[in-house]
C-alpha cells in the first residue's frame, strides 16, 4: 500500500502545504498504443482525497484531463505536528492505493 | 473462524470510520455525469445547476500564454472568496471540457495546484463555488502539441 503515492507536508504555524504526486497512467481512451495500433482503455483516477487525523481537507474528482502522474499542491489550516494526513485515491477500474504520513 | 472474526472487526471499523469522519460524510462521490459531457455549459449546469458565473477579479488563475505539451498544463488557481466550497477547471475544447473539480472542506486554504492535458488552444475556464454563488475567471492557452493522443499519429 502508498507504493504509488508520494506525499510531502511542510508545516509552518498551523498551515500544512501539501505536495503529493502519484503514479498513474491517466489513461484518456484515445490514445493508440505504438506498437498494436490499439486504442488504449481509458483508465483514470477518478476521485482523490486527502483527510487530517481521519477528517477530509481536500477532494480532487478528476478526469481524463488530469495529467498522467498527477500532482497537486495546497494547503489547509489547523494543522499540528503529530496530526496524521492520509491520502486516498480510487480509479476507474476500482483499484485503489493509500498511504498516511505523520506531520511535524 | 478466524475470517468471520475479521469480518465482524472490518465492519467495526466500517461503522467507526463512517460515525467519526463527518468531514468523509460530506463529501459527494465522483461527479461521473459531469465529466461526460461534450459542451462545457452543460457540465457546469450538471455540476452546479447553472452555467452562469460570475467574472471576479479575486480569483488568480495562472496558466502558460503558450504550452508546448499539451499533456502536461501547469494551472495555479487562488482566490481571496470567502467560504469556497469548490474549484472546478473546465477546458472548453478539450472533448470532455471538465477536467477537475476540487472540494474544499473548512480550514483548507483556497487554492490549488496540478497539471492538465489540453487537446489543442482553448480558453481555459476555472470556476469557484461560494455561498454568495459562482464566479470565474478565464485565461487562453495555446496548444503547440495536443495532449489527448490523437497528435500521437500523426
Amino acid at each position: 500500500m502508498g507504493n504509488t503515492i508520494k506525499v510531502k507536508a511542510k508545516l509552518k504555524g498551523d498551515v500544512a502545504d501539501v505536495k503529493c504526486l502519484v503514479v498513474h497512467p491517466m489513461e484518456t481512451g484515445a490514445r493508440h498504443d505504438p506498437d498494436s495500433g490499439e486504442l488504449v482503455p481509458r483508465h483514470h483516477i477518478t476521485q482523490l482525497s486527502f483527510a487530517l487525523n481521519g477528517r477530509s481537507v481536500l477532494i480532487a474528482n478528476c478526469s481524463t484531463a488530469v495529467s498522467k502522474n498527477p500532482y497537486f499542491r495546497f494547503s489547509f489550516a489547523g494543522a499540528a505536528a503529530g496530526d496524521r494526513l492520509s491520502v486516498t485515491w480510487e480509479d476507474i477500474k476500482g483499484k485503489s492505493d493509500s498511504i498516511e504520513t505523520i506531520l511535524g | 473462524m478466524r475470517i468471520r472474526r475479521t469480518m465482524i472487526l472490518e465492519t467495526g471499523l466500517a461503522v467507526l470510520a463512517l460515525v467519526g469522519m463527518p468531514g468523509m460524510l460530506r463529501a459527494a462521490s465522483w461527479p461521473k455525469k459531469a465529466f461526460e459531457w461534450a459542451a462545457a455549459k452543460d457540465a457546469l449546469v450538471s455540476l452546479y445547476g447553472t452555467d452562469t458565473t460570475s467574472p471576479s477579479d479575486r480569483i488568480e488563475l495562472s496558466a502558460p500564454l503558450v504550452a508546448e505539451n499539451g499533456a502536461i498544463v501547469p494551472i495555479s488557481i487562488q482566490t481571496t472568496l470567502e467560504g469556497v466550497r469548490s474549484i472546478s477547471i473546465v477546458v472548453e475544447k478539450n472533448p470532455r471540457p471538465l477536467a477537475a473539480t476540487f472540494e474544499f472542506l473548512e480550514g483548507t486554504i483556497p487554492a490549488i495546484d496540478c497539471r492538465i492535458k489540453m487537446a489543442e488552444s482553448s480558453p481555459v475556464m476555472v470556476v469557484v463555488q461560494t455561498p454568495a454563488g459562482l464566479f470565474s475567471s478565464v485565461k487562453k492557452v495555446t496548444v503547440t502539441v495536443g495532449g489527448c493522443g490523437q497528435a500521437h499519429s500523426g
